[in-house]
C-alpha cells in the first residue's frame, strides 16, 4: 500500500479551510454548540481537543502496521479515550472550577467525529509524522471557527469578552441578545458561520 | 414504600424534563451529527430515533450499574470513559443484529448509521451526565428513557419539516446543513418555552 505523497503545506491548508472539519465536513458540532456561549470555555475545548487529536492521530499512525484490520475502530477508540482521561484529570486537578463547566463535554471528545474521522480518513494510511500534523490543523480548522462563533455570541449576549465588559455592548443603551448565550442562539450563530463561510467557499471554486 | 414511591416520581418527573425542558438534542446538543444526516425521511429518522430510545434506556441502566458496583469500589471512576464506551459498543452490536434479523427493510434504510450509535454523542452523553448529576437506578431509567424520547421527537419533527421544505429555495450557502441548523434553532426556540413548566 503506498500512499499518494502529500505535502505538509497541503494538510495544513486542507485542515484549515478546504476539508474544515465544521463548515466543509460538518463533523463535531455537538461541542461546536455548546462549549460556545462563553469564550474562555471554549478556548479550553479547542487546545484539549485539538491536543487529543494530533496525539491520537499520531498514536494511531505509529500503531498503524500492527492493527488488525477488523478491530481498527475499537483500537482508535480506545487511544482516544486514553488521550482524553488524561486532559480530563490534568483539568480536573488543576483547574475544578472549568472541569466543571464544560461537563461531560470533556469526555464526549471521545465520540467527537472529527477525532474518530481523522484518525480514520488519514492515520490510519499516512506516516506518523504527517498525521500528527494533520490531527493538529484539523484541530486549529476547528478551533478558529468555534472561537470566532463564541467571541460573537458572548459578544452579543452578555455584552463581555472573556468576561470583561465591553465599551458599547455592556452600557444601557444595548439590549442584550440573552437568546444568543441560551441554546437557540448557539444553532443561529453556527448556521451564520457555516452560511459566511460556504459562500466564500463557493466565490474560490468559481475563480 | 414512601421512598420508593417519591423515587418513582422523581422517574417521572425527570423523564418529562428530559423530552421537554432538558431536551439532549436541543439544549445540550448531542446527537447532532446523525440528526443533520438522517433526518431527510421521516421513515428512517423514526427507525433510528426508537433505536437510540432503546439502546439509550438500556445503556443509561447498564452504565449505571457498572459505575456503582464496579468502578466506585475499586476506586477506577477516571475509567469510566473507556468503560462506557465498550459497554455502548457491545449493545449497539447486539441491537444490529437483532434488527438485521427481524427487519431487514430498516437495516438496509440505515446502513452504517447503526454502527454511527456507537460515536453518537448523545448515548454517552446521556451516561456522563447520569454521572454528574448523582441520578439513583429508578430515576436513571427515566432519564434513559426521556432523552432517547426526547431526541426521536426532534429527529421526528425535523424530517416532517424538512420533507414538506424539499421544493423551497434555500440561499447557495445555506442548503443541507445550514438550513438544518436553522430549523434546528427554532425548534429550540419553541422548546425554550417549555422551561419552568416542571421545576
Amino acid at each position: 500500500m503506498s500512499p499518494t505523497p502529500i505535502k505538509p503545506r497541503q494538510i495544513m491548508l486542507n485542515g484549515l479551510w478546504r476539508d474544515n472539519p465544521i463548515f466543509r465536513q460538518i463533523l463535531g458540532i455537538c461541542s461546536t454548540l455548546a462549549v460556545t456561549n462563553v469564550v474562555l470555555n471554549t478556548a479550553v475545548m479547542c487546545v484539549s481537543l485539538t491536543l487529543v487529536t494530533a496525539l491520537s492521530c499520531w498514536t494511531v499512525s505509529l500503531l498503524r502496521n500492527w492493527t488488525p484490520r477488523n478491530i481498527r475502530m475499537m483500537v482508535q477508540t480506545l487511544i482516544i479515550a486514553f488521550y482524553v482521561i488524561i486532559v480530563d484529570l490534568i483539568l480536573k486537578a488543576y483547574w475544578p472550577e472549568m472541569s466543571r463547566n464544560l461537563g461531560p463535554y470533556v469526555g464526549l471528545i471521545i465520540t467527537n467525529c472529527i477525532v474518530m474521522g481523522r484518525c480514520e480518513a488519514f492515520a490510519g494510511s499516512n506516516p506518523p509524522r504527517l498525521s500528527f500534523i494533520d490531527g493538529l490543523f484539523s484541530g486549529l480548522g476547528y478551533s478558529f471557527v468555534l472561537l470566532a462563533i463564541s467571541v460573537v455570541r458572548e459578544l452579543l449576549g452578555m455584552g463581555t469578552f472573556l468576561g470583561i465588559p465591553m465599551p458599547y455592548f455592556s452600557g444601557a443603551y444595548w439590549d442584550k441578545w440573552i437568546i444568543m448565550v441560551m441554546p437557540p442562539g448557539a444553532f443561529f450563530a453556527l448556521a451564520s458561520a457555516l452560511w459566511i463561510c460556504r459562500s466564500i467557499g463557493a466565490k474560490e471554486v468559481k475563480k | 414504600m414512601t421512598s420508593i414511591g417519591h423515587e418513582v416520581w422523581m422517574a417521572v418527573v425527570t423523564c418529562f424534563a428530559a423530552i421537554f425542558t432538558q431536551n439532549i438534542l436541543l439544549t445540550t446538543f448531542l446527537g447532532m451529527c446523525p440528526f443533520t444526516s438522517v433526518s431527510r425521511e421521516v421513515k428512517t429518522a423514526a427507525g433510528l430515533g426508537a433505536a437510540v430510545v432503546f439502546v439509550m434506556t438500556c445503556t443509561t441502566v447498564l452504565n449505571w450499574l457498572a459505575y456503582q458496583y464496579v468502578l466506585i469500589p475499586l476506586g477506577l471512576e477516571f475509567f469510566r470513559f473507556i468503560l462506557f464506551i465498550i459497554i455502548i459498543a457491545a449493545f449497539v452490536q447486539l441491537v444490529e443484529m437483532i434488527i438485521d434479523r427481524y427487519s431487514p427493510t430498516l437495516y438496509q434504510a440505515l446502513g452504517i448509521f447503526l454502527p454511527l450509535i456507537t460515536v453518537n454523542c448523545a448515548i454517552l452523553g446521556a451516561s456522563l451526565f447520569m454521572v454528574i448529576r448523582g441520578y439513583s437506578l429508578i430515576v436513571t431509567v427515566g432519564y434513559g428513557f426521556g432523552s432517547g424520547v426526547g431526541w426521536l421527537l426532534a429527529i421526528l419533527a425535523m424530517a416532517g419539516i424538512r420533507q414538506k421544505f424539499n421544493e423551497a429555495k434555500v440561499p447557495k450557502g445555506l442548503q443541507g446543513p445550514g438550513i438544518t441548523l436553522i430549523i434546528a434553532g427554532l425548534m429550540a426556540l419553541a422548546f425554550v418555552g417549555f422551561t419552568g413548566v416542571l421545576s
